[in-house]
């Protein structure tokens, strides 16, 4: 089970309170994680990376274990912890004002 | 009775402004999407509680929402939560995605920069919304970077009609201040095949096909900020308006200079005739007078506010050159607010209710055809938008 934290708004577009648990299969990367995130909330689609192109949108980052891994490549693998569900994959909107 | 719903776009959110017939006693619901930036909301013409929003943000990209309620629950098309095993829709309700193929689209790729300098097309967000006369689950989008798109399935999937975008000036248009955007769609009510559509800063467009094929119609403008002022195109139109009796004739603010119009757009002359300033966003037309216009004059390019501190709606009720202020109820003094190009709206009861927003927050609203105002919310963020449905 993967542990994913969202930005508030996006809580509130997917309409979760908390933490969204995913089941990922395969390895877990930035990719599986996105992928299963968007399977389960359709709605997110498009507001973390781009459809198209699929990079991630600019003003949004992803942290994990204290690390940032908004620039690791989307199909490396994620560290144990968040494989394991100890810790969450967290994507953050950038402080850039208001 | 008769009533009215105000549906009020802000950069923090949405806001549902409803009354009845008298048009003096006003609830205000919201915010809606709290937080994001709503370039626009309207109504189905076809179906009243069908509404449409388009919710952005620097962050998160494009959202568009819908509402079969008029305005009390909302979804995204084609965008619910999904039940294991999870098999989401191939519908992506906030995928605009410019048509480059060669066999509809045009490989055309990049338009112009402030700068001069060609620059690649980019999807940043939906401006305006417009809703089918006939159809509810019929709506065009108009996005920047300037293109025109539409959906016929409720918003789930969006196609651009890309005869506009490939017109062959396309790599001529620049953004404006705001942006290049396309944020002006009228609908012929006598013609469905008829769309006026109007972009900053390239100027106004019409198709007589559906949407297939586009022609300029900026003859007539004459813009001193363009090397040659009367261009084909270049001009930056910030809004046309029409009455549904008589589609042919319609009426423009510009930058600068408020145009008319009597043959669809083949041939504009300027209008501004006494106002204090030509400049500003807002145009629109009296629901049962189609020879009474509404504009806000504002000072100037830089100085987005009124003249002299004094908020001044003009009317004109012989179709431009002869305006008239309407002041009361309005401030008069101290007043440093913007009016931006989408609103302003016109109700259809009797008397015909004219309503506008501003950066300040204020909605402003008369029932009686402009000759007294009153502010129906005064404590909003900067409004972007103002449309108006009027209910049965």
């Amino acid at each position: 089970m993967i542990r994913v934290t969202l930005p508030a708004h996006l809580r509130k577009l997917a309409q979760v309170d908390g933490e969204v648990r995913l089941e990922v299969e395969g390895q877990v990367t930035q990719r599986s994680v996105l992928d299963a995130l968007e399977a389960r909330y359709p709605m997110l689609r498009g507001t973390i990376r781009d459809h198209v192109t699929q990079r991630r949108r600019a003003f949004v980052r992803f942290f994990a274990c204290q690390q940032d891994l908004s620039h690791e490549a989307p199909d490396a693998p994620l560290p144990d912890a968040v494989a394991t569900g100890a810790e969450p994959f967290m994507i953050v909107g950038a402080i850039a004002g208001g | 009775m008769s009533g009215v719903r105000v549906l009020v776009g802000t950069k923090k959110g949405a806001f549902i402004l409803t009354a009845d017939g008298k048009r003096e006693r006003w609830d205000i619901s919201g915010p809606l999407f709290a937080g994001w930036e709503i370039y626009h909301l309207k109504g189905s013409p076809a179906d009243p509680n069908r509404l449409y929003a388009s919710q952005s943000s620097g962050w998160f990209g494009q959202i568009i929402q819908r509402s079969s309620d008029g305005g009390k629950t909302w979804e995204v098309p084609g965008g619910e939560k999904m039940p294991e095993p999870y098999d989401p829709p191939a519908s992506v309700s906030n995928k605009f995605v410019y048509d480059t193929s060669s066999e509809t689209g045009k490989p055309l790729t990049t338009h112009q920069w402030y700068d001069g300098t060609p620059h690649p097309w980019e999807f940043k967000r939906v401006w305006h919304l417009e809703p089918s006369i006939k159809d509810p689950d019929t709506v065009y989008a108009g996005v920047e970077d300037a293109a025109l798109f539409r959906s016929t399935d409720g918003g789930k999937t969006w196609q651009e009609l890309s005869g506009l975008r490939g017109h062959g000036s396309g790599s001529s248009w620049a953004p404006g201040a705001g942006g290049m955007c396309l944020h002006t769609i009228l609908l012929d009510p006598s013609n469905p095949n008829r769309i006026f559509i109007a972009i900053s800063s390239a100027g106004a467009f019409r198709t007589d096909d559906g949407g297939k094929t586009w022609k300029p119609i900026n003859r007539g403008l004459h813009s001193l900020h363009i090397p040659n002022p009367t261009a084909e195109v270049g001009h930056c139109v910030h809004r046309i308006a029409m009455h549904r009796s008589r589609p042919g004739v319609l009426f423009m603010q510009k930058h600068w200079d408020v145009m008319r119009s009597d043959d669809a757009g083949d041939v504009w002359h300027e209008v501004s005739g006494n106002l204090p300033t030509d400049f500003g966003f807002v145009i629109d037309v009296h629901a049962h007078e189609p020879e009474t216009v509404y504009v806000v004059p504002i000072k100037s390019d830089s100085e987005h506010f009124p003249p002299d501190g004094k908020l001044r709606v003009y009317r004109s009720r012989s179709g431009g050159n002869e305006w008239e202020a309407l002041t009361k109820g309005l401030p008069q003094r101290d007043c440093y607010v913007n009016v931006l190009r989408d609103a302003m709206a016109v109700d259809s009861l009797d008397k015909c209710g004219i309503y506008f927003g501003t950066t300040g927050g204020q909605v402003y609203a008369s029932a009686d055809a402009g000759d007294s105002w009153a502010p129906i919310a005064q404590h909003l963020p900067a409004v972007v938008s103002v449309e108006v449905q009027t209910l049965p």
